[in-house]
């Protein structure tokens, strides 16, 4: 038991700075919403939720200190979640490329457009 | 080898040879089960992207019927949760029984709070008829197709309001635990497993507030 080997213990200070850097970031996002920043507002919020992310899974889920086989599985978990959505996106995006496709709803006789004009030329669905 | 048999805590399962190897595992355990629970929500954040991608006007102005105050309190209450989980782990890493117990409370205190948020903004949507799919009877929203925003909203809120209350039943299992004197500064494995589940329940809010209730 000589070598027994003791968890990182960190220091108070550590958790309620990341605490307050959390809030502060909420704070920013929040105000950036009401900001229009031409398109950018969507990726902006995704960074800062990154950011905020990154911070706790390194400080307050530990994986800075841990052994780094932890954040290979959690980086993995992020990877494939990127791929899955990427991969989507490039179809769903491109299809108006090969089909004849406009907005329109799914079912034009739905309760929620009673009081609103429907574009009865719009496509069926999807 | 007696003398190694002999020095081995109770808390030490036969089929580890070390404390060491008995957390590590754990640990690895655990963030294998948190990876599945990132491609559960993963799924669910696939579909916000395709359905947003499609309707980037009507989600513009069906999020509007959000309430962003307290969508933003409820952000606030899960990260000073989050340092509650994360103190009470560092206390009990101090040997601190007493903080440690405390901190655990004051998680599932502010826990609580956010159901209770949760409660009273479903039960306004519930009001206005603001119901995912064929239940949608609302019509302020313009654009086609507002129901597929709140089937949205309600499926990624819904399914992290389960984990939400999952995560207390846990923390509540881990707190009576340490009231009965089974956790100190050697052995607290399951303390920091629960903590790291309810990091990753703050960790997918994190992304669920901008998403549905900051839309630029």
């Amino acid at each position: 038991m000589s070598e027994k080997h003791k968890e990182h213990i960190l220091p108070l200070k550590v958790y309620l700075g990341v605490a307050a850097a959390l809030m502060f970031l909420t704070a920013i996002t929040v105000a950036v919403s009401f900001v229009d920043l031409g398109g950018w507002n969507a990726l902006v919020a995704v960074g800062i939720a990154t950011f905020k992310a990154l911070l706790v899974a390194l400080f307050f889920m530990h994986l800075l200190y841990d052994k780094k086989i932890n954040l290979f599985v959690f980086s993995i978990s992020l990877i494939m979640v990127g791929v899955f959505i990427t991969l989507t996106m490039f179809d769903t995006l491109r299809r108006a490329d090969l089909y004849d496709i406009t907005d329109g709803p799914i079912n034009k006789n739905a309760k929620m457009y009673e009081n609103m004009p429907v574009d009865s030329t719009a496509g069926e669905h999807h | 080898m007696s003398d190694h048999a002999a020095n081995r805590p109770e808390f030490l399962a036969h089929h580890f040879s070390t404390v060491e190897q008995q957390r590590d595992s754990a640990k690895l355990g655990m963030w294998i089960f948190l990876l599945t629970e990132i491609l559960l929500f993963g799924g669910l954040f696939c579909a916000y992207s395709v359905y947003r991608a499609w309707h980037p006007d009507m989600f513009y102005n069906a999020h509007k019927f959000l309430n962003v105050q307290l969508g933003t309190l409820n952000t606030v209450v899960l990260i000073t949760s989050s340092l509650t989980m994360a103190l009470s782990i560092r206390f009990i890493q101090v040997n601190d029984k007493k903080k440690a117990i405390l901190f655990l409370v004051s998680t599932l205190i502010f826990a609580s709070i956010f159901l209770i948020v949760k409660y009273f903004e479903y039960s306004h949507k519930f009001h206005l008829g603001q119901l995912p799919g064929k239940y949608y009877t609302f019509n302020g929203v313009e654009g086609s197709n507002p129901h597929i925003f709140f089937s949205i909203y309600f499926a990624m809120t819904g399914l992290h309001g389960i984990h939400i209350i999952a995560g207390m039943i846990v923390l509540v299992w881990v707190l009576v635990k340490m009231i009965n004197n089974n956790f100190s500064a050697e052995y607290y494995t399951p303390v920091e497993m629960a903590g790291l589940y309810w990091h990753l329940v703050d960790l997918v809010w994190i992304y669920l507030f901008p998403l549905l209730y900051l839309i630029g």
